[in-house]
Formats: C-alpha cells, structure tokens, sequence
C-alpha cells in the first residue's frame, strides 16, 4: 500500500521554514525553534529553527565545521542544548534520554559507520527491533512460549527490512566484514528496525560511487514512500541533495543561513558565499 | 528451510555444548568408579566444577558485555561463607543433603547477586581500565569484610557479629550451650559438613551454561552485546545501557555465587584469603586462554589449566616452567588461522564471540 509522493510544491509555516504542501494539514513531525549549544565559549549551533513536515525529505548541508551534526546530536540529545527547544510530533523533548528520544521515533545513523561489528548482519537489524518485538530476560533464559513467538516475529521483520535492501542474502554474515556500502545500507536497515518517525541521515552516500549514490537515492524516496516517514540527511553531495530534498536549510558556523527548495538554495548569493568565498571587489 | 536458520544453527552449537558436558561428566564417572582416577585428582573434581562455573560467569562479563572485570573472587566468596552459613544453620531443618547443598547454592547466589548490585552500580558507571582498577579493589574489600565476620548458630537462631576492632571472638557471640561457630574472622569457616558432590558440580556447570547460552541467544543477550561493540550505536536504538549492563553483571555475579557455595561446601576449613586477587586473576586466565565470549574455550581452560599443576606434580621442579609453556602454547594455538580454520569446519560457528584479541 506504498502510496508515492510527487515532489510537491513547498509552502511557508510559522517558524520560519518551509514544508510540502501535501503535509501542512498534519502537525509538523518535528519543530526546533531556537536551538542552540555552546561549549565554552562556542557556540556550535546558535538560534537554529527548523520544521519537518510529516513525509517531506529534508537536507542538512553547509561547509565542514558548520555544525550539521551538532545538529543531530541536539536532536537524539547526545548532547542537551543549551538553547531553544525541540518539539517532536507536538511533544516536547526537553530532558528527554537518547533512548526515550529513540523510543519517540527518531532514529539515526552516523558519519562514522557504528555497527556491532561482531554480530551477524539479522543480529543487528533484531537489536535495532529491540522495543518492538519484546521479552523479557527471563522469558529468554527460560525459553518460555514468548520467546519463540517473538524471536520468530523478529526473524521474519528482520528478513522484510533487508529486503528493502536487497540484503536478505547476507543476514548470517558478520556486519564488520560487509564491504563499506553494504555497512551504510544496514545502519539505515537498523534504524528503520527501531519504528522511526523521523529518520536522521548523517552523510549516507559517503564513500559510494555515482552508481551506487544514484542506488540510495532511489532507496531513501522508496523508504519514505513505503513507512511514511520524515527523513533528514546531512550529505555533501550535492547531486544528491538537489534531487531528493523537498526543503533544504544550509548552515555555516552553527548559524541557519539559508533555507528553501533546491532552486532557491541555488540561487542564494549567501550560500555561494559560504562555500566558494566572496566575490573580489572590483 | 532457510526461515529461521541462524537460530536453528545456535541451537545445534548450545546442543552440542551439552552433550559435550554430559559425556565428560559419565565418562569421569566411571574412570572415578573403577577407581582409575589418583585421590589426588577426583580430590580435584568438585574444584573443578567451581573453576569452570566462575570462567563460565566471568566470561559472560568479560566476553559477552565486554568489561574487564578483576574481582570476581569477591562474589565468589559471598557465595561460599554464606551457603556454608546456609548449608550448617539448615542441618536439622533440611536432613537431606543434596537438598541442602542445592538451597545452599541458591542463597549464595542471592547474595553474591546482592553484592553484585552493591558493587555494579556505581562500578559500572566507569569503562575500561578504571573498571577494572575499581573491581579490583571491590573485590579486596569484600574479602577483608569477610574476613572480621563472626558467625555462629545455635537453638535461638544465627548470631552475626561484626569484627571490626579485631577484638571480638566467638565467645562474644552470646551463644547457648547448643551453639556452633560456623565462621570465626580470620579463620574462616571451620568444622563445615562437607557436602558438595561431583554431581551436584555437573548440574551447577550445566545450568550455567543453559542460562548463559540462552541469554546470549535472546534479546537481552543481544543487546548486552550491542553495548559491547558499539555503546553509542547501542543507545540510538533505545537499549537501556544502565539496565543491560547491570543485568550482565549481577548474572555473572550470581553464577559466580552459586559455585562460590559449591566450593566453600567442600573443604571443612575455608579462609576468605583463599579468594584473593590471584584467584580473580586465575580466572580471568581461564577466559582469556579461552577465548572471549566462547564458552566452551572457558570450559577447556578452566579444566585444564585446573588439573595440570596436580598432574605435573611428579615433575616437582620443572612444574611451573611446564605451566608457563603450556600456557603460551594454548595462547599460541588458539590465535592461529590455520587452526581456527580448521576448528571451524568440525564446529559450527558459534556467534557472540569476539573477535582476534580486538578488545579485553
């Protein structure tokens, strides 16, 4: 029952951003206004507002050091801003753990690939089902009907969420020894494992050919077709960006200097500026 | 039939594991009652059983939740002085023996689980070398605690007292004419019945390995592992780190209790000072000549490594020297490819285990 999206046209919101037309009668999936942390005397990202709309893919972009996965760390409270607040799905986020974070729907995964790299390639799409298909310890030492009703659940949604992928094939092997695609194809398998409302993406096609980015691509529009989900990517490629995100918001030294569709992010004299430089006088 | 595939292969390699045990155990059995095996060794027997429970429980902290952990002689010995106090109070209540032994094995495992939580949590906040440092030190205090321990029982029920000045004996237990001192400070349990048997040793070692086994190859088990190879990853998909951790831990710290019981229920006089660092150390050998996270190299080892200074003893000079080599033999064999390679086609591949030494 996967319905496709168009790319559909863009239309302002209160907080100073952007979402589909097609999500704007449904509260936003996710609302920072404001947001901001400062180590020391840093402030890594300041007064940064943002709004999701419910299936709308979204790009995270700037030059190195802007503070894009900061931004991502707010949001999955690594790190607990300082500033401003995060409102997901109408909830507010404040004080929350990442885990409580994971279990209201965001989930992520990381510029540096973090797989258990010694766990089978099922084991660490099952862990990823670890609030969704549950027992207890004991109902696992014990090997009690629940067990094997679960493990068997789990099995199969394991199986279906590598298919996406076309991974099935290789669930017995161990996720370290994938070659580096496969690897960045399974942190998203596991973070889509966890029941995500929101999907964060840092830099997924680093590292890939043109091929296998083109592959992605289509991989990440099919994802938000099929589990409706909101989807946030961080990525610098920019092929990539401009012909998958609906809204784009650029930063540049933890400051929101641009937002709006590819067209106009394009366009926009302060995002050249901020990754070729200033034009020379004269 | 590919649905379900990885399980059945987990099952087949547990599956074997248990037989392995089961055959071990008639097989010594019968060397014992045809009295081929030397006093000396079946005197070893039951020891055994508890070295192979203690590599067992601590491989589940070290291998399976990846944290160096230097006290577990501490658990150990909560187990042993108090399933002897379990085991010596409960004479009259429960005459049958193995019965006895079985509840004695319980309340040493609750205890030493008690303890397990005591030290854990704040223990557990820490990672790596100042994990080790600080389970190190727990398990020197919890022995010096034992040892200014004063027990004694009689028709009015336990006395417990404190020795901390050094100055109290049994005597100021206020015991009746009925009373028995079970433990005395420093002395440590003297005039225990023993009743620890080599079976009961075999259903300790198999239950462990059933519990460890199966949690490994469960959600709570998987998760335990998560933490282990990627923390941060762990916490993304909403495992409760504090709860797996201490989850693990306590385990491993129960087991250790139980056997820590067996133990102390088989020699008459016990001193706490048995359970010193060095046993902690022994046991971490066992684990690491083993192989992290691999339960039979735990079993291998611990039996081995156990039985081999007795064994040596007719080479009186030469018997450490001989232990020294086996050991850098078994280190050496055990991170050999070709060997791995081969071990790999006669077993099935058994998962949990970690990789070539990538983290103690």
């Amino acid at each position: 029952m996967a319905k496709e999206f168009e790319r559909g046209k863009m239309v302002p919101v209160p907080s100073h951003s952007i979402i589909p037309e097609r999500d704007i009668d449904k509260s936003p999936i996710l609302e920072c206004s404001h947001l901001g942390i400062q180590f020391g005397g840093l402030k890594a990202v300041d007064d940064f507002n943002l709004t999701i709309g419910r299936t709308e893919i979204a790009g995270l972009i700037g030059p190195n050091g802007a503070g894009k996965t900061t931004v991502f760390n707010l949001l999955t409270k690594v790190y607990q801003p300082t500033k401003g607040t995060i409102l997901l799905d109408g909830m507010d986020t404040t004080g929350k753990t990442t885990v409580q974070i994971n279990r209201m729907g965001i989930a992520r995964t990381f510029q540096n690939i973090r797989l258990f790299g010694n766990l089978s390639v099922e084991d660490n799409v099952k862990i990823g089902l670890h609030n969704q298909e549950a027992y207890s310890a004991l109902t696992g030492i014990l090997r009690l009907p629940g067990y094997w009703k679960r493990e068997k659940a789990a099995h199969q949604r394991a199986l279906e969420l590598l298919s996406i992928f076309d991974m099935q094939d290789m669930a017995e092997a161990k996720a370290g020894s994938l070659p580096y695609g496969a690897q960045r194809r399974l942190e998203i398998v596991r973070a889509l494992a966890t029941n995500p409302s929101l999907l964060l993406l840092d830099e997924p096609a680093a590292g890939m050919n043109p091929s296998e980015t083109a592959e992605l691509m289509e991989n990440i529009v099919k994802i938000r077709d099929m589990f409706h989900i909101a989807v946030l990517l961080i990525e610098h490629d920019m092929s990539l960006v401009m012909s998958i995100c609906e809204g784009i918001c650029v930063l540049n030294f933890g400051q929101v200097i641009a937002k709006g569709t590819a067209e106009e992010i394009q366009s926009n004299p302060a995002v050249i500026e901020a990754y070729l430089g200033k034009k020379k006088e004269g | 039939m590919k649905r379900l595939g990885t399980m059945k292969k987990a099952s087949k390699a547990n599956f074997a594991t248990y037989l392995g045990v089961i055959i071990a155990f008639v097989v010594v059995s019968l060397l014992k009652s045809g009295g081929v095996l030397s006093s000396s060794l079946s005197g070893l027997l039951i020891p055994v059983c508890c070295y192979v429970v203690m590599a067992l429980s601590l491989n589940l902290t070290v291998g399976v939740l990846g944290e160096l952990s230097l006290g577990h002689a501490g658990f150990m010995s909560v187990g042993a002085f108090s399933g002897i106090v379990a085991a010596m109070s409960l004479q009259e209540a429960i005459p049958f023996a193995p019965l006895r032994l079985a509840v004695a094995m319980v309340v040493g495992a609750l205890f030493a689980a008690v303890a397990g939580v005591i030290v854990g949590v704040p223990v557990l906040r820490l990672r790596g070398d100042y994990l080790a440092i600080v389970t190190l030190a727990f398990g020197e205090i919890i022995k010096d605690l034992l040892t200014c321990l004063l027990v004694g029982y009689d028709s009015n029920g336990l006395h417990i007292l404190f020795n901390a000045s050094g100055t109290l004996t049994v005597a100021d237990l206020g015991m009746d004419e009925t009373g028995v001192a079970i433990i005395k400070g420093a002395q440590g349990a003297t005039g225990t019945v023993t009743i620890a048997t080599f079976a009961a040793g075999f259903v300790l070692i198999l239950v462990t390995l059933f519990i460890i086994l199966n949690l490994v190859n469960s959600r709570s088990g998987r998760a335990v592992m998560a933490i282990r190879d990627n923390r941060i990853a762990a916490e993304s998909v909403g495992i409760n780190i504090t709860k797996y951790k201490l989850m693990a831990f306590v385990l491993s710290a129960a087991l250790a209790g139980a056997a820590g019981a067996l133990y102390g229920l088989n020699y008459s006089n016990l001193a706490a000072s048995k359970f010193n660092f060095n046993t902690s150390i022994l046991v971490l050998v066992f684990v690491v000549l083993g192989g992290l996270g691999n339960m039979w190299g735990s079993i291998i080892a611990a039996v081995v490594l156990t039985i081999l200074p007795e064994a040596l003893r007719e080479f009186a000079d030469y018997r450490m020297l001989v232990y020294a080599i086996v050991l850098i033999l078994v280190m050496l064999a055990t991170n050999n490819d070709q060997l791995k390679n081969l071990l790999k086609k006669i077993i099935p591949v058994r998962k949990g285990g970690l990789g070539d030494g990538e983290r103690v």
